[in-house]
């Protein structure tokens, strides 16, 4: 059961894939690896399930901040230049 | 099959669907803005019902709770980098898409 | 005041996220949330009054059934128009007027629009709220105002 939701999550994550490689402008390509890092953080909780360690949970939970922090981070290089 | 293993099931093929809706969509919509709406709307209900079919799936322990405290995170962060997006492109001048006027992408 | 309840929350906190109860665990624990507070307990609870803070979370309990009910609605519009093989859309860009008072409410009406039927909030200020929407019923419906109605009465009468 967890393994064929992770599959599946995973093809969702090879399709927005497809827009980060050809995202005609830079904030496509920003949405969409900000959308497949969430993907990451629900795929981390099912493996964390699927092999029965639940230690994989905290990985998710810092993953979810980091991909949060990370985003943001890049928009206002993007818009400011600088991250003073 | 227990009653627990069922509805977790039925949770987890719901969330599926959506997640994989909104890669569809932001595959699918002609212009940045309208692919922010699969992005903000049907990812945070897809990880919000995958993840609380994992919850039910587990019971009440220690684990539910740190799925509990990235649901509500998830919640919170996934609008915000939505309206920060949207923000940073309106600044920088985008401009939407219009039926009308064919594509401008 | 701030400084304790907030070593108290990055305590529990801890706890929750640890789950052993070994002393050195435990002391580091102590050690982590104390300075964390002393570092930023005003970022948490800010100058706030605690009372009306409390008061205020339980009316927001009380406006998440409504929430939900709305995602849902908002999802199955959205998957139709994901799926349709003509893709019904007529993107726009809408201003209304902010009634709204305090940074809580304007954050908690952003991420509700940005969550519900067919719109997206692109920019929040004191005057007005600039947002995206997909089609001409969810800009009608946003324009007649009734989710900025709930949200104010989170609020309630006062301005902090």
């Amino acid at each position: 059961m967890f393994e064929i939701a992770a599959i599946v999550i995973v093809l969702g994550a090879i399709l927005v894939l497809y827009r980060a490689l050809k995202g005609p402008r830079v904030y496509d390509r920003a949405l969409a690896v900000n959308i497949i890092g969430t993907k990451t953080v629900i795929l981390l909780a099912l493996i964390g399930f699927i092999y029965e360690r639940p230690h994989f949970l905290d990985i998710a939970l810092v993953y979810a901040l980091i991909n949060f922090i990370a985003t943001i981070a890049f928009l206002k290089y993007m818009e400011t230049g600088g991250l003073d | 099959m227990d009653i627990q293993a069922i509805i977790t099931g039925i949770l987890l093929a719901l969330g599926c669907f959506f997640i994989v809706v909104s890669s569809i969509g932001i595959v699918r919509f002609p212009d940045f803005y309208s692919r922010m709406h699969p992005a903000g709307k049907s990812d945070t209900l897809g990880q919000l019902l995958v993840l609380s079919g994992l919850m039910i799936y587990e019971g009440f322990s220690l684990v539910s709770v740190k799925l509990l405290i990235i649901i509500v995170f998830i919640f919170i962060a996934n609008p915000t980098v939505t309206h920060a997006l949207a923000k940073a492109a309106y600044v920088s001048g985008l401009k939407p898409w219009k039926k009308e006027e064919g594509k401008n992408d | 005041m701030s400084f304790v309840i907030t070593a108290l929350i990055m305590f529990i906190f801890w706890i929750l996220l640890s789950g052993e109860f070994s002393f050195i665990l435990i002391l580091s624990g102590v050690f982590s949330s104390l300075l964390v507070s002393y570092m930023s307990h005003d970022l948490l609870i800010g100058e706030g009054n605690i009372k009306l803070g409390i008061k205020r979370t339980f009316r927001f309990i009380r406006y998440l059934p409504w929430l939900f009910w709305q995602i849902v609605m908002a999802n199955l519009d959205l998957v139709y128009r994901t799926l349709h093989p003509k893709m019904p859309i007529h993107p726009k860009i809408i201003k209304f007027k902010n009634d709204l008072n305090t940074d809580l409410g304007m954050v908690i009406l952003a991420n509700s629009i940005t969550l519900t039927p067919g719109t997206i909030t692109i920019e929040v200020n004191e005057n007005e709220f600039i947002v995206h929407t997909l089609s001409e019923e969810s800009a009608q419906s946003l324009i007649s105002g009734e989710m900025q109605a709930r949200v104010k009465k989170i609020e309630g009468k006062y301005n902090v």
